[in-house]
């Protein structure tokens, strides 16, 4: 019995220091977003990270985590946006036999894509997509929402 | 297809309350339930937490990137049903105000971002569709009488995204594991018969969605948990959080003489109020200004 206990504390100890040691990495899951030098909708933007890219989890708040980006890069990021799941760009036949089996990974352009909406295109000539292709192209920007948050005295 | 005002959430889709989310724990608890009281056997009820399990893994692995697709889909759909508003400055200014709305949300980043049209009906209406395709109509501004009410509409169907509702409203019959591991390797393409196999799943997961917005409406959980979340975002941005206890009340009014596309399966607006008003708390809020109202009153005109 005593053996047993040592046993467990030692695998215990080394759990802790293994969980310690390990960077808890994620990834960006929308196909961009800016890192921000405070926690909020509109802290001021520090840098710019891509789809895919693996960012290293250095602090967290209510809803937001604070990452260091690939280049290096400190900034606050929405939880929402990022994935535990390792994001494969462009993947070679080993990784998707990888994802598979069920491995935390992600394949971009997996399952529904572009390939699958010109598909169903061309099964609903019905369906027009302009006006979607339209509403996409209309972007606003973070000055662009502040000055209209100014404007009508809000938050 | 009949349009239904979604926004008064549909009782009929009660019966499906226990949608996915939360499915597996649902299960788990029906399991130990079931075992208990002698009516399944122990495998069963494994068999039954390990179904649930999956579906709702497989949820999980309708990427952002996925929902993107779907959205542009849904979105297409209902803009085919519907005549769009081609009134630029209208467009701009909801935009501005939705995309505001939006980055105040839980989830500020969809794949590529919220975006959002008028739809040419007099018919009170807004569809949320995943991603951030949000649809308000010309029926549903003119109810509202200040930015802060149309705030609340929009902040409403953000609720509707971040909280995925309408993923979750696709069969997971549908979500076969072709869509969840089938992959495309490098610069090659799907072959026939999986890109078949996909877009039949692609195409039902649309109807399913379509359907469930535009005929039966979301769960009446589903109505209160985004009605929570737009509280959330109204009080954040120092919109009023009773502008959208406003908007429901003459909603409910509207519908007592309008019941295009809503029948009887659509519950009164009293009870989704009176769970709110625990939650508003205005003392806080800044005093609207002038310009707020000159920019809404603007948009008003052309509706």
């Amino acid at each position: 019995m005593k053996i047993n206990h040592v046993v467990v504390a030692v695998w215990i100890g080394l759990t802790a220091v293994v969980a310690q040691a390990a960077p808890s990495m994620m990834s960006l899951q929308v196909q961009s977003s800016p890192l921000r030098a405070t926690p909020s909708p509109l802290g001021r933007v520090v840098a710019t990270i891509q789809y895919g890219d693996r960012v290293e989890v250095v602090g967290r708040q209510t809803g937001w985590m604070q990452v260091k980006s690939p280049a290096g890069q400190v900034g606050w990021i929405n939880e929402s946006a990022l994935t535990r799941n390792r994001i494969v760009l462009k993947a070679g036949a080993e990784d998707v036999s990888r994802t598979a089996s069920g491995e935390e990974l992600a394949l971009a352009g997996k399952g529904f894509n572009s390939q699958v909406e010109a598909d169903f295109k061309a099964r609903n000539e019905n369906i027009d997509f302009t006006w979607i292709d339209r509403m996409e192209a209309i972007v606003v920007s973070d000055p662009e929402v502040v000055v209209f948050l100014k404007e009508g005295g809000l938050q | 297809m009949k349009p239904v005002h979604r926004w008064m959430l549909g009782l009929a889709a009660l019966s499906g309350l226990v949608l996915v989310s939360g499915c597996a724990s649902v299960a788990k608890v029906g399991a130990a339930v079931g075992q208990a009281t002698g009516t399944l056997t122990p495998q069963q009820a494994e068999s039954l937490v390990k179904s649930a399990e999956a579906v709702e893994k497989t949820f999980k692995d309708i990427t952002p990137e996925q929902e993107y697709f779907i959205g542009r889909s849904v979105g297409a759909t209902i803009i085919s049903t519907y005549k769009v508003y081609d009134n630029d400055e209208a467009t701009r200014y909801l935009n501005l105000l939705g995309q505001s709305v939006a980055r105040f949300s839980d989830m500020p980043n969809t794949f590529k971002g919220y975006r959002y049209l008028i739809l040419d009906t007099d018919e009170i209406n807004a569809f949320a569709a995943p991603g951030g395709f949000i649809f308000i109509s010309r029926g549903m501004i003119r109810l509202c009488r200040t930015e802060d009410d149309l705030a609340a509409v929009i902040a409403h169907e953000v609720g509707h995204v971040q909280l995925r509702h309408a993923v979750k409203a696709i069969k997971s019959s549908r979500l076969t594991s072709a869509l969840t591991t089938l992959a495309v390797e490098g610069t090659k393409s799907f072959a026939g018969d999986q890109l078949a196999q996909l877009t039949s799943a692609f195409e039902g997961s649309i109807t399913d969605i379509t359907s469930t917005m535009m005929n039966s409406g979301y769960a009446r959980g589903q109505e209160r948990e985004a009605d929570r979340a737009a509280i959330v975002i109204l009080q954040r941005m120092g919109y009023r959080q009773e502008a959208l206890v406003d908007v429901l009340g003459r909603m409910g009014k509207a519908l007592q003489t309008d019941q295009r596309g809503f029948g009887s399966t659509h519950p009164p607006a009293d009870s989704r109020i009176k769970e709110l008003v625990p939650i508003i708390d205005d003392t806080r809020t800044p005093v609207p200004t002038a310009a707020r109202k000159k920019r809404f009153d603007r948009l008003l005109q052309g509706i």
